[in-house]
């Protein structure tokens, strides 16, 4: 009996092959209904719905609403914010500080831990009153960081906007977690991302290319031409600081170079070899940060070329011999990436597949790649192809995308209009479920596959803030099946009602229309 | 020399018997656990070839001192020396319990981390569309019956090495990860089962939730019933700890309780020492440290379950055999592979070494790979696991020919 029924769950995993899930693209199942369509905009196109995108719905008619909606997400500049969030906002410090203030701050801190070293030295307390040096300086600004996501993505009007910002700084991650990427993070958010994810591509190449958060992340900013020697200025101020002067680099380090292609635009298959890798770290030596700014202060951005560290060789990059141009090297191999066109499929197949299904219909993504090359890499153009594509609105799309831990929080906390009280709480949240917000470590981000997230600890998290939200938040069983509308199945509403009372909501949130989007 | 003969004569005893015999002969059955490392180690730092000129002169900043030096490596032959923030596994080596295989890794030559990975947990070098994992498909392949914590995965994220059809429990990190949960909650357990009746992808996930969390519960509240009576004031103060040490010791501890348990998987990140690495002391030194104390606390935790089980460390390539010019090292080939256990034939750095010499390195620059990883799992999945041939070739597909040290990575 006992194995019996592991032969019968096993072969239905296998039957619904759960992990290489294929959608026939037919056209002959049934269209969706304005109902549905509208349900769907908001689960993929926002962060759910929340009780007043209901009623707007229901007074204005699916149809009109849907059309009303599309126009204003593609121009969110145009939409009205709620006063709550333009307040929250305007009383977080760290989107008001510039890049030299926010190193700044780092630079404070990293003092206070040595000293904190120093006056105990020998003593127990060492590395705990070091650690809470950075602490108390460091860690209210991600913090605050983490805030303003969080309260854009539960509250913004322009909800498309926050469903890009998140698919791009995931295309492009930095991890809070690397020295003074922490301080860092929403600057680079809020200027390398933001501005650009309904622009040009090139663009946000750009701005991350000579953000202090990437230069830093992925080391470029110590990627020197090989013998590299420091001015003499240079060398006199660290005569005496023999911790720094270690720091000194001495030649290459690939590490931007290899991720820009892989990562950020051709894709690992998009025909280049360990020596283009080699060849673009030496293009790109030199793009690095204001060391005068970063350790003595100052203001405004941080970038800065600097001419003594750039190899000045000629390169042989992608079959071309580069002609050396110090900083311009660069920015004309950003400008070959960025109309590359495996990196147009690269973009195209990452979008069709974080906003239609794990495994995208080829057409579609052979469309979208066509916009990004034909448009020149215009992101608007792009995502306006895929908005208006048979695919997007499709019912074999129609929740056919698992939610990411981040997606299933956020859209849990909307669709009960849970107010965002304590953030540190949904942070914690967050990092239980394996997502910790400005916390992957690594260059590729989080995966936003279904296999990647649906396991036995997912369930057992999801449960837990259905459950804890299900006891905070007194919302009824009815108001919130009226929120969630045509997202939740006839079925689905046939076994709640069936259900005690008391576990109904809990069970909604939980149940299979709810972990899909 | 003698030894080596020993080993040989070991191995043929052996082969000698019918493997039902010797499976017969122990009832516990084999367990085995991999390790994955990601952001690929630096194996010429874990097991550093000392013996080799070019090493120290390839790494003036970061190479580890030679045995007996300040800070020195752990003398392991007359050409390797282990990482001295690994000394918490030299007992292991001397008791002949851990090996090395070095200058091993995957055949593709990919430097992405990511397609690396893949590789090894798909264990299909080269190949992308895989479905699975290797281990998912071992769980499949393996003789015995099934059970709902047959394999457990360690983490918050199923990892690629377990997808596949094939149920595995899984597992939370931190001091918290047994606690009870709102999903533990019978009456919620029904009505999610009702929900999920017609999905029978969440069906699946829900059942190998309920049913993994239930038997891992009973058999982590008899660990903690053997340690109030061996050691009252314990109570549990190694768990409250949130490290490596701590999540391993408990993973060690659940498979040793559990008899149907076999198989497990968990990893650990931050290898990728792009920026001063360090050498005996720094970075690296760390974070070895703290894996050092992990596998030991896994052993530990494993108990006289160790002798039936065997532990994989691996990661998906290694490092520049030079230093970069900031410290550090970026992505190479080969690596080394680390197998830990009572059936272990430790005490011995195995694998063909291609040296270090410029005319030797993959790519004039890398150490090369001679080793495929998928042989030295073999003698792993058939000889203690006993996976017969067309299990091995369902886990294994397109694996290369037999490898040449087969015969003694284990014991007789």
């Amino acid at each position: 009996m006992h194995s019996r029924r592991h032969c019968v769950t096993t072969f239905g995993l296998f039957a619904a092959s759960a992990f290489a899930p294929r959608l026939a693209w037919a056209a002959n199942a049934a269209a969706l209904t304005p109902e549905e369509r509208a349900a769907h905009a908001l689960n993929r196109l926002a962060y759910g719905p929340r009780p007043a995108d209901a009623a707007a719905i229901r007074q204005q008619g699916a149809g009109p609403w849907l059309d009303q909606f599309l126009a204003d997400q593609l121009e969110p500049r145009r939409l009205a914010q709620p006063a709550t969030l333009t307040e929250r906002l305007s009383s977080l410090e760290v989107l008001r500080l510039d890049q030299s203030e926010l190193v700044g701050r780092y630079r404070d801190a990293i003092k206070a831990a040595r000293e904190a070293k120093r006056e105990s030295a020998g003593g127990m307390a060492v590395e705990a009153d070091a650690a809470n040096a950075v602490r108390e300086k460091v860690r209210p600004l991600v913090a605050q960081a983490a805030t303003a996501r969080l309260a854009r993505a539960m509250q913004s009007s322009a909800q498309l906007e926050e469903v890009l910002v998140e698919f791009w700084f995931n295309h492009f991650n930095v991890f809070a977690g690397k020295g003074p990427v922490s301080v860092l993070v929403a600057d680079y958010e809020a200027r390398a991302i933001r501005p650009h994810v309904l622009g040009r591509f090139r663009d946000m190449l750009g701005a991350t290319a000579k953000h202090p958060a990437m230069l830093h992340y992925l080391d470029n900013e110590r990627s020197v031409v090989a013998g590299y020697e420091p001015p003499r200025a240079a060398k006199r101020f660290l005569a005496d600081k023999p911790e720094l002067k270690a720091n000194i680099p001495t030649g290459l380090n690939e590490n931007y170079a290899r991720e820009l292609m892989e990562l950020h635009t051709l894709g690992v298959d998009g025909g280049y070899s360990q020596r283009d890798v080699t060849e673009l770290a030496r293009i790109l030596t030199g793009w690095g940060i204001d060391q005068r700014k970063a350790l003595l202060g100052g203001t405004g951005d941080l970038f800065h070329f600097d001419a003594n560290k750039h190899d000045p060789g000629d390169k042989t990059w992608l079959g071309q011999t580069v002609a050396s141009s110090g900083q311009a090297e660069g920015e004309r191999a950003l400008d070959v990436l960025a109309a590359h066109p495996a990196t147009a499929r690269h973009i195209a197949f990452k979008l069709a597949q974080a906003l239609v299904a794990d495994e995208p219909p080829t057409r579609l993504v052979g469309r979208l790649s066509e916009t990004f090359r034909a448009t020149g890499g215009d992101l608007k153009a792009v995502t306006r192809t895929l908005i208006q594509s048979d695919e997007f609105w499709s019912r074999e799309a129609a929740g056919a995308k698992f939610k990411s831990p981040y997606q299933y929080l956020i859209s849990s906390m909307r669709a009960v209009d849970a107010p965002l009280t304590n953030p540190a709480v949904l942070l914690q949240a967050l990092a239980q479920s394996g997502q910790p917000l400005f916390g992957a470590a690594t260059p590729d981000g989080y995966k936003n596959t279904a296999a990647a997230w649906r396991n036995p600890e997912a369930l057992t998290q999801r449960v837990q803030i259905a459950t804890t939200l299900s006891s905070r938040i007194g919302v009824k069983p009815e108001a919130l099946l009226s929120t969630l509308g045509a997202s939740v199945s006839e079925a689905t509403r046939k076994t709640l009602a069936a259900e005690p009372m008391g576990q109904q909501v809990a069970l909604l949130l939980a149940s299979p229309d709810f972990m899909r989007r | 020399m003698l030894r080596r003969q020993l080993l040989h004569f070991g191995a043929y005893t052996l082969a000698g018997l019918p493997l039902g015999l010797v499976q017969a002969q122990d009832a516990k059955p084999r367990k085995l656990v991999v390790v994955m490392l990601r952001g690929a180690v630096d194996g010429l730092s874990v097991v550093a070839p000392y013996g080799e000129r070019a090493y120290a002169a390839d790494r003036p900043g970061i190479a580890i001192p030679a045995p007996g030096a300040d800070g020195g490596m752990l003398k392991l032959d007359s050409l390797f020396g282990l990482h001295p923030s690994l000394s918490p596994l030299k007992k292991h080596w001397d008791a002949g319990s851990l090996a090395f295989v070095h200058a091993s890794g995957s055949p593709d030559p990919t430097r992405s981390h990511f397609d690396a990975q893949d590789y090894l947990e798909s264990g299909t070098p080269g190949r992308k569309s895989t479905p699975d994992g290797w281990m998912n498909r071992l769980l499949g392949a393996l003789p015995g019956e099934p059970a709902p914590t047959r394999a457990i995965s360690q983490g918050s994220t199923p990892p690629r090495i377990f997808a596949g059809p094939a149920p595995v429990a899984s597992l939370g990190l931190g001091p918290k990860a047994m606690d009870r949960r709102a999903i533990d909650n019978p009456a919620l357990q029904a009505g999610l089962a009702k929900l999920y009746a017609n999905d029978p992808t969440l069906n699946a996930t829900l059942h190998d939730t309920t049913e993994g969390r239930g038997e891992m519960a009973r058999s982590m509240a008899a660990v903690e019933r053997e340690e109030k009576a061996t050691d009252p004031s314990a109570d549990a103060g190694a768990q409250s700890a949130r490290s490596f040490a701590a999540d391993a010791r408990r993973l060690g501890q659940l498979i040793r309780k559990d008899p149907h348990t076999q198989l497990a998987f968990t990893s650990v990140g931050g290898w990728d020492t792009h920026v001063n690495q360090g050498s005996a002391q720094g970075q690296l030194a760390n974070r070895l440290a703290s894996l050092g104390d992990g596998l030991d606390a896994l052993a530990a935790g494993l108990g006289d379950a160790l002798k039936d089980t065997v532990i994989v460390v691996m990661s998906e390539f290694g490092r520049t055999v030079r230093q970069n010019g900031t410290g550090g090292t970026d992505h190479g080939r080969g690596n080394v592979m680390w197998i830990l256990g009572g059936s272990v034939a430790g005490g011995q750095v195995l694998g063909e070494w291609p040296g270090l010499d410029t005319a030797a390195l993959a790519d004039g620059r890398d150490l090369a790979v001679r080793t495929d990883f998928r042989q030295v799992l073999v003698p792993v999945l058939q000889r203690h696991l006993g996976l017969n041939d067309a299990g091995l070739a369902r886990v294994l597909p397109q694996a290369p020919p037999s490898w040449a040290q087969a015969g003694k990575l284990l014991r007789a």
